[in-house]
């Protein structure tokens, strides 16, 4: 469990927040650049001093700027993986790798896993310029994993990388997230990375936490409109695998008690919590239940309000049970339809996509 | 092939300037990274000391030390009476003599490269665990290599050329101070010994030159130690 209050200004950042982390899984800061993102794992690793903060990990002070206790940044135990990787040139990649690890080297077995994990093997002898940007960040996150911390800080790890390297690096990632049992924050400004990486999600700008919580629940407040406006008005909701189709390769999972989706086979087990993410663009909406369709996920659900998202199109918040659905339409449509808060209709959805699975693929 | 006096002429520029370049090298460390990283009251003024010897005349560097370090000097005397030691008239004397003007060189060479070791990599050795002193022996120490090898050869040649400083301190004796530039200028004082003072001049030339190709063989494999050059 790591503990945050600070009351501090750096520069022309004005923070002021409080918030715990879970002693397991990811959590993603995400905000625009100059929200204090970096600036906030700064002053967890201790790398700079904030005026007014209390920081505590596992019970143990960090910060305590009211007892003047600042643990100096090599004893705190926290693992930091940085945007540019930062791998010693003059030490091949096993010396980077040996370089924060306990001086009687008694943690083979985690070596092995972690150099398994993170396929490193191949690149032991190599000196970092002949890393990719890909393998450098891999080397980087081992070796941080190596020096046994008790919270891993990751700084936008992929954002120095192109795409194809990222797409290279999530999968990692993902298994890294699942398999270590200590948090992570995960530092960020991608919605993808985000939705693909973290359980739970810290909002920030200027300084201040917006909204805090599952990455579901900060998806679905207000708070989140700025960042999903237009195509990128979507909907994001944690649903349960029940059962396969006898004959066509799709699976059915529950949203509800009451309510269903089919989506395109999954290879998880029974049970497994998986997050889903539906695009306001992929969500069309009729007014009676179509007895012949296409589309296999028809839902009924009740209009939450109606806002207009440009000169000819609207926004439709939609309810159905617990999860909130949103529909991109046209004017003319709405027009149409005569929409109102309150009125009881069906959605037409045709595409879902798995974004985030709780179930590790080993 | 040499003559004795020659040979003893080299011998002691040798003894000299790789003494004084060892002596030299932790104190050089020291002010530049004091120069290069800390913030502190008086710094313009420690680097226009550490520079001194760089733009004042040798002589006068040779007279400050003579005043300084000679047999009554501020800290010669009391030196001379606690521990019998003393620079005067001596090897030592020479060695000092050759470190003082070597030091701005090797300050300056050793500045530059600590400047250009991206502090990044240090921070990211703390959070791995590492104390101020294992990130300085393990992280800026060798990435700075290159520079220490510059400013070790750097100083070398100049403790190998040094006249002015040495002449006045420690004067002109054989066999005790008599580096190969005081040989030479002693050959040159006397009429009709052109030809040993030329061979004088062609063993300075070949000292020179391989301690060049000797440092710049070290540094193209320390490079190569480094990553910097492909393997």
């Amino acid at each position: 469990m790591l503990n945050v209050s600070i009351n501090s200004q750096l520069g022309s950042l004005d923070m002021q927040l409080e918030f715990a982390v879970p002693s397991r899984g990811v959590t993603a800061i995400f905000g625009r650049s100059g929200a204090g993102k970096s600036t906030l794992i700064n002053y967890i690793a201790g790398i700079i001093s904030p005026n007014n903060a209390h920081i505590t990990l596992q019970d143990k002070v960090l910060t305590d700027t009211a007892n003047q206790e600042l643990v100096p940044v090599e004893r705190r135990k926290i693992g930091y993986v940085f945007q540019d990787a930062r791998l010693f040139p003059h030490y091949t990649v096993e010396g980077n790798l040996n370089y924060g690890r306990p001086s009687d080297k008694n943690d083979d077995e985690q070596y092995h896993y972690i150099v398994n994990l993170l396929a490193l093997k191949g690149l032991l002898q190599r000196y970092p310029t002949h890393l990719s940007g890909g393998e450098k960040q891999r080397v980087a996150i081992g070796r941080a994993l190596l020096s046994q911390p008790e919270l891993l800080l990751m700084d936008e790890p992929l954002a120095s990388l192109d795409t194809p390297r990222k797409q290279e690096l999530i999968p990692y990632l993902n298994r890294l997230a699942k398999e270590i049992n200590i948090p992570i924050l995960y530092v960020s400004h991608s919605l993808e990375e985000v939705i693909q990486l973290a359980d739970q999600m810290l909002l920030l700008d200027k300084g201040k936490i917006l909204q805090a919580g599952s990455v579901e629940s900060v998806w679905s407040s207000s708070e989140m409109s700025p960042w999903l406006q237009g195509d990128s008005r979507s909907s994001l909701f944690k649903a349960t695998l029940s059962h396969h189709h006898e004959t066509y390769a799709m699976s059915c999972v529950q949203i509800s008690d009451a309510h269903q989706l089919w989506v395109r086979h999954l290879n998880t087990p029974l049970g497994a919590q998986l997050r889903f993410r539906v695009r306001a663009n992929e969500v069309s909406l009729v007014k009676q239940k179509p007895d012949y369709s296409s589309i296999r996920n028809i839902l009924p659900v009740t209009v939450k309000r109606v806002i207009p998202a440009d000169e000819e199109s609207m926004e439709v918040e939609l309810n159905v049970g617990d999860v909130t659905l949103w529909s991109h339409i046209t004017r003319w449509a709405a027009d149409d339809l005569n929409l109102a808060q309150g009125d009881n209709l069906f959605a037409q959805i045709k595409g879902v996509s798995v974004t985030h699975n709780d179930w590790s693929d080993r | 092939m040499l003559s004795e006096y020659e040979w003893a002429a080299l011998q002691l520029s040798l003894k000299v300037s790789i003494s004084a370049i060892i002596i030299c090298l932790p104190v050089a460390i020291f002010f530049a990274w004091l120069l290069a990283r800390k913030q502190f009251i008086g710094k313009s003024l420690l680097d226009g000391i550490v520079h001194l010897p760089l733009v004042l005349p040798p002589v006068v560097t040779g007279y400050l030390l003579l005043v300084t370090f000679g047999r009554q000097g501020l800290i010669g005397k009391p030196l001379a009476e606690l521990t019998g030691f003393t620079f005067a008239f001596s090897w030592e004397g020479a060695a000092l003599a050759a470190a003082v003007v070597a030091l701005p060189l090797m300050v300056r060479a050793i500045r530059l490269s600590l400047e250009a070791v991206d502090t990044k990599l240090e921070v990211a050795a703390r959070t791995l665990g590492a104390g101020p002193i294992k990130v300085f022996l393990t992280i800026t120490l060798p990435l700075t290599l290159p520079g220490l090898l510059t400013a070790l050869l750097l100083g070398f040649a100049r403790s190998l050329g040094e006249f002015g400083a040495t002449i006045t301190f420690v004067s002109n004796i054989p066999e005790i101070t008599q580096t190969l530039p005081l040989a030479m200028y002693a050959f040159l004082e006397t009429p009709g010994a052109e030809e040993q003072a030329a061979r004088l001049c062609i063993i300075a030339i070949i000292v020179a030159l391989s301690s060049l190709l000797v440092s710049e063989w070290i540094a193209r494999r320390m490079r190569k130690k480094l990553g910097l050059l492909p393997c």
